[in-house]
Parts: structure tokens; sequence; C-alpha cells
């Protein structure tokens, strides 16, 4: 039976604290007003520094025209330009807060889907597992309920992420009316995207609140009938679950930049939260056993997470390179504009998550006797954690704050607060059943396995 | 002066991995163990040193790799660096994408390829080889370990008995 231990508790609230400072710095500091933002721009200006600059100068490079009509039309665009990025800005803290809780959710998500794999495939390696995965995915719950309060409050027009919910964007009538968005308008509206959502969360938590009772259950009674039912449960989950997933990521992700789709994008989301779940139970497994509450987990099964790791990495950068590689060759305006916007906003974080996600898990987990290596598990994993932060990052925050990005206090804050709340969650639920399942029919086989 | 070799036959895996333990600790040679199908921990209950191919693969698709890169820039690139579809022939990073495949597949088939023939060659496999098969029976059903003979014959033969053998010969060895 493992215990929550007081520091690791005392850890996650510390950094549940410091994400709080973090948000609310990120909200009271995003500028209100257009004044604001002509501020930050003139600063910027003269400090020299960042993209903001040269979309500045573009816009200064009207005045060039000595005309007046020409310097009025610079006036318009120049203050349409400030309402552009004020927006941007009012949307940023929004955004790092709505990154880092889908980050986590989906990490949760990951690992649930993980299970209930382990399940349907009857795996023999894995059961001694059961219990981290179980207790891990319990984030689940509050990570969904969190993301759904987020959703309606992009409902409640209390943000500008989703652009497709603006007031008269399917009205004709409208200046801000949209001919793509409003012929999208019966998949994308309001009502219909927030019950799609409700249906997604309720029924994968539903889902994991009945495998957890089925394998407590089989544990107490001993009854094998438990374990037939969770298999036909994870057998329905994964059907239901690659459904709603490739919905759920058309929603909640793609339609942040409406205009733009892609087919494969379901699976790609898939295959970068999948990685990072797998990779959350091999850390999670690896500090379990550190503290000696694993004495049944060896090497070999660490050696499979780790093999999983390198796998859904290389899958991930298929089809990354997939989804690019398509858009890139045909070069169809529509599609690769997506494209465009991040190599010249994003450079940095589009292609330095590549060597996060493929270069280094594929050169560092390739060897046999590395995969066996604790910190190297470690080192890989927080590289793939990061990447993969890195990866949602790329899918969200150009399409709501554009050009106007940067990873500061807001992101970071974000990000410690629903690490907090995970590990808060994940560890609660661990300790609240013994950390090696009884009664599963493959327990023996796993206890013994070795590679 | 010939060498003398003893042959002893198993006929059940499991009393083959005793017998090979037993044999070690006896300190006797084993000089070859002929089996009809891998038996798991056989190597390691053997000694026998781990296998180097997987290093091999790896170098040799680096190899691949090196050479779908220098192949598709020498020619697209390089030597004639023409317009074709509008794709950029400038520089090879600007026209990458459109070479992963390439580079890729080129890599696989050179790590594939080479460590099979890595393989055939330090395994002395190839077509119209005689065969080294001491017994027939070794393809069937039968595992057979052939161990160096020195000093006493009748103790040795009778030390293979007593590891479950179901046959011991003692064979001239030129």
């Amino acid at each position: 039976m493992y215990t929550f231990s007081n520091k690791l508790k005392t850890f996650s609230f510390v950094l549940i604290i410091l994400g709080v400072i973090g948000i609310a710095y990120g909200f009271l500091t995003a500028p209100k007003t257009v004044q604001d933002v002509e501020l930050i721009l003139s600063e910027q200006h003269h400090g020299g520094h960042g993209s903001h600059d040269e979309a500045h100068a573009t816009t200064d490079s009207h005045a060039v025209g000595d005309s007046h009509a020409e310097v009025a039309a610079h006036d318009e665009a120049h203050q349409k330009h400030l309402e552009h990025v004020l927006h941007q800005l009012q949307n940023k803290p929004w955004s790092a807060v709505y990154v880092a809780a889908i980050f986590f959710m989906f990490i949760a998500l990951g690992i649930f889907t993980f299970n209930q794999i382990q399940y349907a495939a009857s795996a023999g390696w894995s059961p001694v597992l059961f219990r981290v995965m179980e207790g891990l995915s319990a984030y689940l719950l509050p990570g969904s309920i969190i993301l759904f309060i987020l959703l309606v409050a992009s409902s409640l027009h209390l943000n500008h992420m989703f652009v497709w919910m603006a007031d008269g964007i399917t009205d004709p009538n409208s200046p801000k009316y949209d001919f793509i968005i409003a012929g999208k308008a019966a998949y994308l509206n309001i009502p219909f995207f927030l019950i799609r959502a409700v249906i997604f969360l309720a029924g994968w938590n539903i889902f994991r609140m009945l495998s957890r009772r089925n394998s407590i259950a089989l544990d107490e009674t001993g009854d094998l009938t438990y374990y037939k039912k969770n298999f036909k449960l994870a057998a329905m989950y994964l059907v239901f679950f690659i459904i709603t997933e490739s919905i759920m990521s058309w929603d909640w992700i793609m339609s942040i930049d409406a205009h733009w789709y892609s087919t494969l994008f379901g699976w790609y989301v898939f295959a970068s939260f999948f990685v990072s779940g797998i990779t959350v139970i091999a850390l999670a497994t690896i500090y379990l056993k550190s503290e000696g509450y694993l004495d049944f987990v060896n090497k070999s099964h660490i050696h499979d997470l780790a093999k999983f790791m390198f796998g859904i990495s290389i899958f991930w950068t298929y089809l990354w390179f997939s989804q690019f590689m398509l858009m890139w060759y045909a070069n169809i305006p529509e599609e690769v504009t997506y494209y465009i916007f991040r190599i010249k906003e994003y450079n940095l974080p589009f292609f330095g998550m590549l060597v996060l996600n493929f270069l280094l898990p594929v050169l560092l987990l390739i060897n046999t006797d590395f995969k066996r290596l604790s910190w190297i598990i470690v080192m890989t994993g927080t590289c793939i954690l990061v990447g993969h932060y890195l990866d949602f990052y790329n899918m969200i925050m150009p399409g709501t704050v554009g050009a106007s990005w940067y990873i500061g206090v807001t992101e970071i804050g974000a990000i410690l607060f629903f690490a907090g709340l995970f590990i808060y969650f994940g560890f609660r639920a661990l300790a609240k059943a013994p950390l090696l399942v009884k009664n599963n029919p493959m327990i023996e086989e796993s206890k013994h396995f070795h590679y | 002066m010939s060498t003398k070799v003893i042959h002893a036959l198993y006929n059940d895996d499991d009393v083959l991995m005793d017998a090979v333990k037993t044999t070690r600790a006896a300190h006797h040679h084993i000089e070859e163990v002929y089996t009809p199908f891998p038996v798991h921990g056989l190597d390691k209950a053997l000694g026998l040193a781990p296998t180097r191919l997987a290093i091999c693969a790896f170098i040799y698709g680096l190899c691949g790799l090196g050479f779908g890169t220098f192949m598709m820039d020498y020619i697209m690139i390089q030597d004639w660096p023409q317009d074709i579809g509008g794709k950029p022939s400038f520089s090879y990073i600007q026209n990458m994408p459109a070479f992963v495949p390439v580079m890729f597949e080129l890599t696989v088939f050179f790590a594939a390829h080479l460590m099979v023939i890595t393989f055939f060659l330090r395994s002395r496999l190839w077509p119209f080889k005689a065969a080294e098969n001491p017994d027939v029976r070794t393809t069937d059903d039968h595992f057979l370990m052939e161990v160096s003979l020195h000093g006493n014959e009748e103790e040795a033969v009778e030390f293979f008995k007593s590891t479950g053998a179901v046959e011991v010969k003692v064979i001239d060895k030129h």
C-alpha cells in the first residue's frame, strides 16, 4: 500500500500556488485597452526585439506615401493593427491556461487509453503496472471539469480563442461576417460544441470509473467475471475513444484555426498525448520504484515502457511529417498558410520540438542497454514531455495569440499549476488501493516477466 | 594426432540446458551445440558473447542515410538544379521534405541488407556450402552437444551419460 508522502503533497501544493500566482500575473498584466497595447508596442519597438517589431514596421511603411489620404489610411490600419494585437494579448493568458489544461488532461487520457489497450490485448507483462495507470489517470475527472469550464468560458465570449464563436460571424449583414466559417456553422456552433464536449468528457470518465471499480472488485472478491467485464469494457472504450478522440481534436484544437483542416489531425493529436501518457507512466513507475513501493516491477517492465516511448515517438514523427510534407508538397494556399505562419513566427518551438520529440528519443532509446537505465529514461522522458507540451503550444497558440507569443511567467505558471494538480490527484488515487493488483489472471506471468 | 570429441545427444531442450550447465560447471570445453530450433537462454548458459549485429545495422543505416543525402543533393541541387513544379532547388534544406522518403528508405535498405549480408558472412552461410551437420537427427528432434575430450575417455562418457544424454559417442575429428 502506497502512502502519499507529505513531501510530495507539499511539493504539489507549492506547484499549484506558484502556478496560481503565475496565471494571476498573466491575467492582471494583460492589456485592457488599445492605448495599453500602443504603449507595449512602442516599448518593444525601442527595445528592438521580438517579432512585433517587424509587424509594426510593416504598418509604418505605409507612412512613406506623402498624400493625406494615405496617412489617414495608415492611421486606420494602425488602429486595426492595435486592435488585432490587443485581442492576441488578451487571449494570451487564456491560451496559456488552455494549452496546459488540455495537455495534462490528455496525459491522463493517454494513460487510461494505454491501460485499456493492455486489457483488450490481454497483455501479460503489464498487470503489475495497472495500479500505477489507474491511479495516475484519476486526474482525468478534475482535468475534464477544468477543461469544460474553459470551453464554457470561451463560449461565453470571455476570450477570443475560438474565432468561429464570435458574434455575427455567420450573419451576412455583420462586418464580422466570414463566408467560410458560416459554411461550417452547422457543425461549429456553440450549443452543439458544448454538447459534444459533455458527451466525450462524460464518456471517458464513466469508462474510467467503471474500469477502476471492476479492478478493485476483482481485488476484493477474486471473481473472474470482473476481469471479463473489464475486458469487454476496454474493447467498447477503445471503439468509443477512437471516434470521440478524432472529433475532440477537431473541436478543441483544429477549430481554433477554423479556416484550416487536416484529415490525419486526430491521429496526430492522439500520438502526441499517447506517448506523453506512456512517458508519465514510466516516470511515475521509476519514482515509485526508487521509493521502494514497486519491488515486483523489474528492469524488463521499465524496458518495455521505454520501447513504447521509443516506438510511439517515431509514430508521432511519422504523422507529423506526413501532415507537414503533404501540405508543403502540394502547397495549396488554404492548407499551407498553417505551416507558413508557424515556420515564420514559431520557428524555434516548431522545429525545436522535432529535436525533442524525435531526434533525442531515437538516439537515446535505440540502445537496448540504455532502455534499462533509469536516468536515461528520466532524461528522455523529460525531453518528450517538454517536446509534446511544445507540440500542443504550436497547435493552439498561433491561432489564438499569433505572433504575440512568448513563453513567460503565465505559460510556465500554467504548466506548474496543472502539474501540481496532476501530481496531487494522481498520487492521491495511487494511495487509495494496493499497488499490486490481486486475482488478475495475468499477474503471476507479469511478476515473472523478463525480457 | 587426431583430436577426439564427445557427441552427447539429448532429446529434450530442458535436459540439454541442465547438461550445458553441469558440463560448464565441470570445466569441460563445449565446442558446439546443435539444436533443431532456437533454445531460449542457451547462449547465456553457454556463456556466449552478445551479438554486435545491431551495432553494425545502426552504422549501415547511417551509411544509407549519408548515401541518400549525398545522392539527392548531388543530383537535385548540385548537378542540375532544375525548377520542377516550383520546388525550391536552391539549397538542400529548402527542398528536404521531398527527399525524406528517399533518405528513409535508403537508411532501411542499407541497414537491413548489409546486416543480413554481415550475418551470412559471419556465420559462413552461402549457397552450395557443404552442411556441417554431425548428425541428421539434430535438425529434427535431437540436441547434440560436442565437447572436446581430454584425459580419461570412459570417465567422460560416464559423466555425459549421467547428464541425461540418450546417446554418447566418441568421435575422431580430423
